[in-house]
């Protein structure tokens, strides 16, 4: 399980060590969502916030009702991506997310090839950066 | 399936990139003497005769002319070796020429297919010769009405005769254009090429060269669609939209030759599809019978997966009817070969469709239905009647019922609610019995609403329509029925008459069509007991009941705005309270007062469409929030029961 459905990145050099970030912070995402326990599940944010900052980055997590998870990586030097833009960016994805699960022709657990999705968060990813 | 040009051309993409590469070298080509003489002509047509080689514009044209897919031409010009010696040497544009031919006909793009007797290329006319259509091309696969004119044509000289009449020489010059050989494989459907391509012909109003570009479209279209294929699979039938559609882009030169615009036979074949699927022709498809359906076509399914991104406007898992149309279109286009767009063509959006389909029905029908002064329900029937047969003629059967109904509907209502402001003087002479009974009948007549009445709102005003998503994906009464409201209100601004009564919402386009009279015992029977005793008791008094109880009475005939009836009711019924002082005058004034009221009418309508919309767009609010949750709870449940995967 938690396989990746989809994958980006900008800056494609070093890609690999941002998929490696990304996985080991699901770690921290399956912590933050086990904490707290299961008769709360339904009241849990879905935004988690920063999972941890690195010395490079700092990585965003957020998970759906549906276990799906959603994990960002931004460089720290960009001080000016707020709390609140990073809600917005996840919010964005959540949406796209659900517009392509009204799809019948996609299959929940395959990999998104979705345009509109691709366009959505290219268009998010040229805009933080 | 088999495709002229389309097929192969897809064929000859796999194919082409094995073959590449093997270029010229030492590749002996058989040329048949017809062959050697048209390359020849060709090539001397491409290449002024000092040089050597044949200009690349001049070869880019003619290729061009060939209606094969650019990545095809690429492959081609790549494997004859143009592009590795730089030019088109007579060795290059032979081979090239044999490839194109290769193509036509269904081959794969690849040195070995040449190898075998072709056909001659065909070229659409180019634009700087008199003509020419080269050559007959082979019969292409599935094409069963080409097969026997295919090898009719062999000279390009039928460019000229196409270019005035589509029809008798279509045969000629196509192999594809038979008309009278497509009307039997096209049974089914009426977007037949034979047709599509009369249909061009007489659609034709401008000169010949758009007649050509007519007949070269739509041999090419047929050609790569296949279209004998299948005529009792819905494949098939999208193919042969999809050539009629092709024929309609080159014979639309009313529609700027655009493949993504929808012809009206193209729209009928959709809708009867649609109907198919669904009968009611205002609600949407679910999502899993889209599916099945679309799978049917065979395209695979990323593909079809983006063509549901872009048609599902508004993202509900459901198509209504323009979306369900968009869909179709696409899909039908990308069995033609087309590349799917990225972003849905201006000419599919859903409100684009809806205007489409209803404008020029409803003002026929309105004009109709307004123009005359027969008294009573009689003269709405008839009006129904003459509108819808009217109708019928332009455009597809479904707008005209809508519009037959609307008019009807509006005829009616008038008479029993509006009474007095309605500006049909015919009408108002109507008995409330007559009245009653024609509102009721409006209802039923009422078949695409939602189209209908979209388009009319969108025509008339925007504060009541809301963009179509909202109207489309609740096809629910609620938004038909103010769309109903809007377009009344439109058309009375429009006309200075009362704008005809909401039409009626019910989904049974049959109903409508039938005679009145049996629309109007459907009626009492649809519309809800509560709207139906509030008109029936007040009926003759009571015009202005009518029209309001009529509009949530449509609702209630959607089935699923019950609810929103109920409410739309209490504000409709204060309205109606007003009107009834209206009725008095009716019987006795005629227009001059009428149209007083009648703009009173709209004012008050135009009002209790406002408030019924605020409340339909909480409402609907509502819903949406309850459905996202509950897709909430599926997509973890459908998470949970996902199959453990190893990443």
């Amino acid at each position: 399980q938690n396989y990746p459905l989809y994958i980006r990145s900008v800056p494609t050099e070093n890609e690999l060590k941002f998929h490696y970030t990304v996985h080991t912070s699901l770690d921290v995402v399956d912590e933050k969502i086990s904490a707290l326990g299961k008769a709360l599940v339904d009241q849990r944010e879905l935004y988690l916030g920063l999972l941890y900052p690195t010395e490079d980055y700092k990585v965003y997590g957020y998970v759906t009702n549906s276990k799906v998870k959603f994990v960002m990586v931004v460089d720290s030097s960009n001080t000016a991506l707020r709390d609140n833009e990073i809600r917005s960016m996840f919010r964005k994805l959540h949406n796209s997310y659900t517009d392509i699960m009204c799809n019948p022709f996609y299959n929940p657990g395959d990999r998104i090839h979705s345009r509109a999705f691709d366009n959505m968060v290219n268009s998010m990813m040229m805009q933080v950066c | 399936m088999e495709q002229g040009p389309a097929g192969g051309s897809a064929a000859a993409t796999t194919a082409a990139s094995a073959g590449t590469g093997t270029g010229t070298g030492g590749l002996v080509l058989p040329l048949s003497e017809s062959e050697q003489q048209r390359y020849s002509e060709l090539f001397s047509r491409c290449c002024p005769p000092p040089e050597a080689a044949a200009g690349g514009s001049s070869v880019g044209e003619l290729f061009r002319a060939s209606q094969l897919p650019p990545d095809t031409l690429h492959q081609i010009t790549e494997i004859c070796g143009a592009k590795r010696v730089g030019y088109f040497g007579p060795a290059q544009f032979y081979i090239a020429l044999k490839l194109i031919a290769a193509a036509q006909s269904g081959f794969p793009v690849q040195i070995e297919s040449i190898k075998n007797e072709l056909p001659l290329p065909r070229f659409v006319a180019l634009k700087n010769d008199s003509e020419v259509r080269y050559g007959t091309p082979a019969e292409l696969h599935g094409v069963k009405f080409q097969v026997p004119h295919a090898t009719l044509e062999k000279n390009s000289y039928k460019r000229t005769d196409e270019g005035d009449k589509q029809e008798p020489k279509s045969p000629s010059m196509s192999p594809i254009c038979s008309p009278p050989a497509s009307p039997s494989t096209y049974q089914r459907i009426p977007l037949s090429y034979g047709y599509g391509k009369s249909r061009s012909g007489l659609e034709q109003q401008h000169g010949a060269p758009y007649e050509v570009r007519h007949s070269t479209h739509q041999q090419d279209g047929p050609s790569s669609g296949n279209y004998g294929a299948k005529p009792a699979a819905a494949c098939s039938t999208l193919n042969r939209s999809l050539s009629v559609e092709r024929e309609q882009q080159d014979s639309s030169t009313h529609y700027s030759d655009d493949p993504w615009r929808i012809t009206e036979e193209q729209r009928d074949y959709y809708i009867n599809q649609f109907r198919s699927l669904q009968p009611d022709l205002n609600s949407f498809i679910s999502g899993s019978v889209a599916k099945n359906f679309f799978t049917k076509s065979k395209l695979p399914i990323p593909e079809l997966s983006h063509i549901w991104e872009l048609s599902d406007v508004d993202c509900d898992g459901a198509l209504t009817l323009p979306e369900f149309c968009a869909a179709f279109h696409l899909v039908v286009a990308r069995k033609n070969g087309y590349p799917l767009p990225e972003v849905l063509p201006e000419t599919l959006l859903p409100e684009y469709l809806q205007t489409a389909s209803l404008k020029p029905i409803r003002d026929c029908t309105l004009f109709d239905c307004y123009s005359e002064s027969l008294p009573g329900g009689q003269q709405t029937r008839d009006f129904a009647r003459t509108e819808a047969s009217a109708e019928e003629a332009p455009d597809n059967s479904a707008l005209l019922q809508d519009a037959k109904k609307d008019d009807k509907q509006a005829l009616k209502v008038r008479t029993p609610v509006k009474t007095i402001p309605k500006e049909f003087q015919h009408l108002s002479v109507k008995t409330a019995a007559q009245e009653s009974h024609a509102l009721k009948a409006r209802p039923r007549s009422r078949s695409y609403s939602s189209t209908s009445i979209e388009d009319a709102m969108k025509k008339g005003e925007e504060p009541p329509t809301p963009p179509p998503r909202p109207q489309k994906s609740h096809s629910r009464a609620s938004s038909l029925d103010l769309n109903k409201i809007f377009q009344q209100n439109t058309q009375a601004v429009r006309s200075g008459w009362l704008p005809p009564p909401p039409p009626a919402l019910p989904p049974r386009p049959s109903v409508s069509q039938t005679e009145p009279v049996s629309e109007v015992e459907l009626h009492p029977q649809l519309n809800r007991p509560p709207s139906q005793a509030e008109e029936n008791s007040s009926a003759k008094k009571e015009v202005v009941l009518a029209q309001p109880p009529s509009k949530p009475a449509r609702r209630k005939l959607r089935t699923e705005t019950q609810g929103l009836e109920t409410p739309e009711h209490s504000p409709t019924i204060n309205v109606t309270s007003s009107l009834p002082a209206v009725k008095p005058h009716l019987p006795v004034q005629k227009q001059s007062s009428k149209q007083k009221r009648a703009i009173q009418t709209a004012i008050r309508k135009n009002k209790e469409a406002n408030a019924v919309l605020a409340r339909l767009n909480s409402e609907l609010q509502q819903q949406l929030k309850e459905v996202h949750k509950e897709r909430i709870a599926l997509e973890t449940q459908l998470e949970q029961l996902r199959p453990v995967t190893v990443l």
